[in-house]
């Protein structure tokens, strides 16, 4: 990176420390463009400490999250918590476009000092969003922000990672999304920490709470090792419209946090578990994403479709033979790259 | 612009009329020609429409208008922008805005004005020129590491 590249680095890292509302976004900007200037910013930021409490916010398009997520920030603002938002949602996979539209339901805090919402678009198929995401988080965290919530609609595998990499994970449902089964069909079960029955006030709210109190006590018993004191998620109901039962769920998000902060042998091991994924995330995210790029696969992608539309070959061949390729002749030039980069000393580190 | 920039643009309609017809078919534009935008719904004063501005990084903001109160307002978002860091950030304006007035708009910082029946594509083009060479305000970081990403 050039010296006045890292002077920009150094300049954004500094204002982000101070929450400076402007350096923050723009830090935030460099993260979601995926540039080696956000990824220089997040190393300078990296807090192992893990001061910030991540909540993930998940459930059907619709289901109430944003709502939710605006009054659990008001309650977590009347207790002087500074609360940092990142709300994701999917970008058009036919022109990459996406309309971002969940602050329309949080306007009673874009002027707070003490909260950022920030909207992001899940971009590129090729993997990132969870990576994104996290990044993104962790830049929060460095600005001091004391409650990350984050809001992702729960379809897909990314925006299940996404969660996944909070602290506490919060299921939305609603009587309208369908039973139980389709639920843990969705392999969404086993990611929740707490669950919220939204939409109480409609029909069917307390069939789908047996159907889910069912499913827990289920995957109870066939994970019943013994283990002591172990953390069963509990169901809330809520009508977020009305703000009824958001108090019960903050304090079940509270009961969480001081479970996993409770034994410090499992918050060790939750914590390495994270890092662990984080690093994975962040290998793929940075391997994919620099292959993609650096051989044009998205090039690779729209020759082959057509390649593969005029009946000259399959994709297993194909891409096996790319893979192949990509593995045995390397990257044309990598390996230059590393050298300089040792050369380079630490200020490079990717 | 590297293939993983994306212009950003904030949709706002400020003003206490009732109608946001005009902002969604302009949001539902700017997605279809593959801008990221961030939607605030109605009812929008200056100070939210910036805060919004500023925390979510964008390169623009569209306000569509109809209330006739376009002078002040234009002027209360342009005077925050600056008071708050963000004079970089594009405005631009939508709506039933006569003339004189539309070239008094220019003439205080706003970029263009698009009047009641100009085709969606007259501000998507406009926009797309601007930004040819990179997202103005992130650049400084981004430009020059993505070359170098890039380079080799
Ligand atoms: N009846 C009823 N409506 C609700 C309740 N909570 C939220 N809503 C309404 O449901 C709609 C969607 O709410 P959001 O908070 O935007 O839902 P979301 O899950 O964030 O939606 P996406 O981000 O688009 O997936 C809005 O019209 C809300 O007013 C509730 O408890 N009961
Ligand atoms: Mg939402």
């Amino acid at each position: 990176m050039t010296p006045s590249a890292l002077e920009a680095v150094e300049e954004i890292a500094s204002r982000v420390r101070n929450r400076d509302r402007r350096g923050l976004a723009r830090g935030l900007s460099w993260i979601e463009d995926r540039t080696p200037a956000g990824r220089a910013l997040l190393d300078r930021l990296y807090r192992a400490d893990h001061p910030a409490h991540r909540v993930g916010i998940t459930g059907p398009p619709g289901s109430g999250k944003s709502t939710i997520v605006n009054e659990l920030t008001r309650r977590l603002r009347a207790r002087g918590a500074a609360v940092g938002i990142l709300a994701v949602d999917p970008s058009s996979p036919f022109t990459g476009g996406a309309i971002l539209g969940d602050r329309i339901r949080m306007q009673d805090h874009s002027s707070d000092p003490d909260v950022f919402i920030r909207s992001m678009a899940s971009r590129g198929s090729l993997g990132g969003l969870a990576a994104a995401s996290i990044e993104a988080s962790e830049l929060l965290e460095a600005a001091g922000f004391d409650w990350i919530l984050l809001e992702t609609v729960g379809v897909g595998q990314s925006e299940m990672e996404v969660v996944e990499a909070a602290d506490t994970t919060v299921l939305v449902l609603v009587p309208e999304s369908g039973d139980a089964v389709q639920v843990m069909k969705a392999g969404v079960m086993e990611g929740g920490d707490v669950f919220v029955i939204n939409k109480y006030d409609r029909e069917g709210g307390d069939r789908l709470e047996k159907e889910v109190s069912l499913m827990l006590e289920l995957s109870r018993e066939l994970n019943a090792t013994g283990v002591a004191d172990r953390w069963e998620p509990p169901i809330c109901r809520t009508v977020a419209l009305r703000a009824d039962g958001i108090d019960a769920l903050l304090e079940a998000i509270d009961r969480h946090r001081a479970h996993l902060e409770r034994d410090p042998e499992r918050r060790r091991e939750v914590r390495s578990r994270k890092i662990a994924r984080r690093l994975r995330t962040q290998l793929r995210d940075r391997l994919v994403g620099g292959l993609v790029r650096r051989w044009d696969l998205e090039g690779w992608v729209a020759e082959t479709t057509a390649r593969i539309q005029e009946g000259k070959g399959s994709p297993y061949a194909l891409v096996d033979s790319l893979v192949a390729r990509l593995l045995e002749e390397g990257v044309p030039g990598a390996r230059d790259d590393a050298r300089r980069s040792e050369g380079r000393g630490a200020e490079e580190r990717p | 612009m590297t293939q993983d920039e994306k212009i950003r643009i904030l949709v706002a309609k400020p003003g206490l009329d009732g109608h946001d017809r005009g902002a969604k078919v302009i949001a539902t534009a700017f997605r279809d020609a593959g801008f990221e935008v961030i939607y605030t719904g109605l009812h929008q004063t200056p100070e939210m429409i910036v805060d919004a501005a500023i925390q979510e990084d964008v390169d623009v903001v569209s306000l569509s208008i109809l209330s006739g109160a376009h002078m002040t307002l234009f002027q209360r978002v342009l005077d925050l922008l600056r008071e708050r860091g963000g004079e970089e950030i594009h405005v631009i304006g939508g709506g039933i805005i006569p003339e004189e007035d539309a070239a008094k708009l220019r003439e205080m910082g706003v970029g263009e004005i698009f009047g009641p029946g100009t085709p969606t594509g007259a501000p998507i083009e406009y926009i797309r020129r601007r930004f040819e060479t990179g997202r103005g305000q992130s650049q400084q970081g981004t430009e020059e590491a993505a070359k170098e990403g890039d380079a080799t």
